[in-house]
């Protein structure tokens, strides 16, 4: 998208908290290699330092600045302006499907409750006064697995998903995704427990297969393909009787 | 809002819906040549236990699929939830059950 | 707030498949209660069957065909998104061929009416 001389952006922010959103138009000057979390931190520095917002690493490895830049979900310090511009306007806001604690900071913690909720945790089944049990990396469960570790949690996911959207009780697919990567871990003992806390009413089950996750997720993870595992691991459990939910 | 047992109840029913569909179709592809009365349908499908047993499973497999499906809707899109949600799930299936069943009923035993 | 823009195929996939179904079970107990007219009223059925000669219940007839298809081929794309470790390539060409099924399965409609 080219930029045709445009010397100041038209920024609209939502602002404001949970039950009382409101949305301010901030004029910023442009720059060339511009990104949204220079737009947003020269608001807070020039315009108004009441601005409330995240940011960490600002290259693109914590995933703190995850908010929505016109109706998408994305990371502020790696979408570049010129990528998102509508003429000279744009539209940033809190992460949808997360309760807004301030202008462009959210409440993480259902994110996280989320997380646990999905039983993505480890399941030893040695002592440390065990040899180490060595993991092949070329076996078919630890590929299936190794695709899904690098997420950072930074909820952009969660944010894409419409499901989350219409069904706040569902677990979502950063939490899914690390259930599967648990469950094809060699080292994790209760495989059954996983699929039981994956099979409840906010389980993996309510996955439409929109992909909408797969197709956000900066870094190019598929939190889709793991929920569609899950899905297969429960209903041969199911078929085979084992399922205790 | 589905658990694992609503879900795999949605699957196999699709499932077995599957080729009664293509059964379905076939059959109506077949039958709307030169036109349809309730005569010319009627003298083939009375007293044809083949056609009781085909679209009676059809009827009870849809009642499930599309009670289902309407009941995530119902969730996802118009918040309902609660005890109203089973209570719409199961009112739809068997408003399903009974009208399908009756509609079978005329047309295969009578 | 906006929300995520959805242009991306598999999104609209589910829109569709969640329209048609929604459609389907909408028209289903239209469909019930006219069948069961053989049972209390058949004359009626068939002054409405005389009257479903008419060209635009034909095309109607055509649209509910193509929800049912357009439902039950996204259904078992579903399926086999889920259900088949297969990998992506593989998918995208069951997707083509299920669409070409789609195809073919409205051009015999057309030849029936």
């Amino acid at each position: 998208m080219q930029q045709t001389n445009i010397n100041t952006l038209e920024v609209t922010v939502q602002r404001g908290t949970h039950d009382a959103p409101q949305d301010e138009i901030f004029q910023v000057p442009a720059y060339e290699n511009q990104t949204i979390l220079d737009v947003v931190s020269w608001i807070q520095h020039y315009a108004d330092p009441s601005l409330t917002y995240r940011f960490a690493c600002r290259v693109g490895m914590c995933g703190s600045c995850a908010m929505m830049v016109n109706g998408e979900p994305r990371w502020a310090c790696r979408t570049h302006v010129n990528k998102v511009l509508d003429k000279n306007k744009m539209h940033i806001a809190p992460l949808r499907n997360l309760p807004v604690i301030k202008d462009l900071a959210v409440d993480m913690d259902p994110f996280f409750d989320k997380w646990i909720q999905a039983e993505g945790k480890h399941h030893p089944t040695q002592t440390r006064n065990d040899p180490i049990a060595p993991v092949q990396p070329e076996t078919a469960a630890r590929v299936e697995a190794n695709a899904g570790i690098e997420c950072i949690n930074c909820s952009i996911c969660y944010a894409a998903c419409d499901t989350v959207a219409g069904n706040p009780d569902y677990l979502g697919p950063a939490a899914l995704q690390r259930a599967w990567t648990v469950f094809n871990d060699a080292k994790n003992e209760s495989k059954q427990v996983i699929l039981d806390a994956v099979s409840g009413a906010s389980g993996c089950h309510n996955c439409h297969s929109m992909g909408s996750c797969t197709h956000y997720c900066p870094n190019d993870l598929d939190p889709m393909s793991a929920i569609s595992g899950l899905k297969r691991e429960t209903a041969k459990a199911f078929f085979k009787g084992r399922t205790n939910a | 809002m589905l658990d694992l047992k609503l879900y795999m109840a949605q699957r196999i029913s699709a499932m077995i819906m599957g080729p009664l569909v293509l059964g379905h179709l076939a059959v109506m592809i077949y039958a709307i040549q030169g036109g349809l009365s309730s005569a010319e349908i009627l003298s083939r499908t009375q007293g044809s236990i083949f056609w009781f047993v085909f679209y009676g499973t059809f009827v009870i497999a849809v009642s499930v699929h599309a009670a289902i499906g309407m009941r995530v809707i119902m969730h996802e899109w118009l918040g309902l939830k609660g005890v109203t949600l089973p209570l719409f799930t199961w009112s739809l299936c068997l408003i399903l059950l009974f009208m399908g069943a009756r509609a079978v009923t005329a047309v295969t035993l009578l | 707030m906006k929300a995520p823009a959805r242009a991306h195929p598999l999104w609209l996939a589910f829109m569709l498949h969640r329209l048609s179904g929604l459609a389907l079970a909408l028209f289903l107990p239209a469909h019930f209660w006219l069948l069961s007219l053989a049972l209390t009223q058949p004359q009626r059925l068939d002054s409405f069957l005389q009257f479903a000669e008419n060209p635009i219940v034909k095309i109607a007839e055509f649209g509910l065909v193509l929800l049912l298809s357009v439902h039950i081929f996204g259904g078992l794309r579903l399926l086999a998104l889920e259900f088949m470790p297969w990998s992506h390539s593989q998918k995208t060409l069951a997707a083509g061929a299920v669409g070409l099924s789609l195809f073919i399965s409205t051009i015999f409609l057309l030849q029936a009416l």
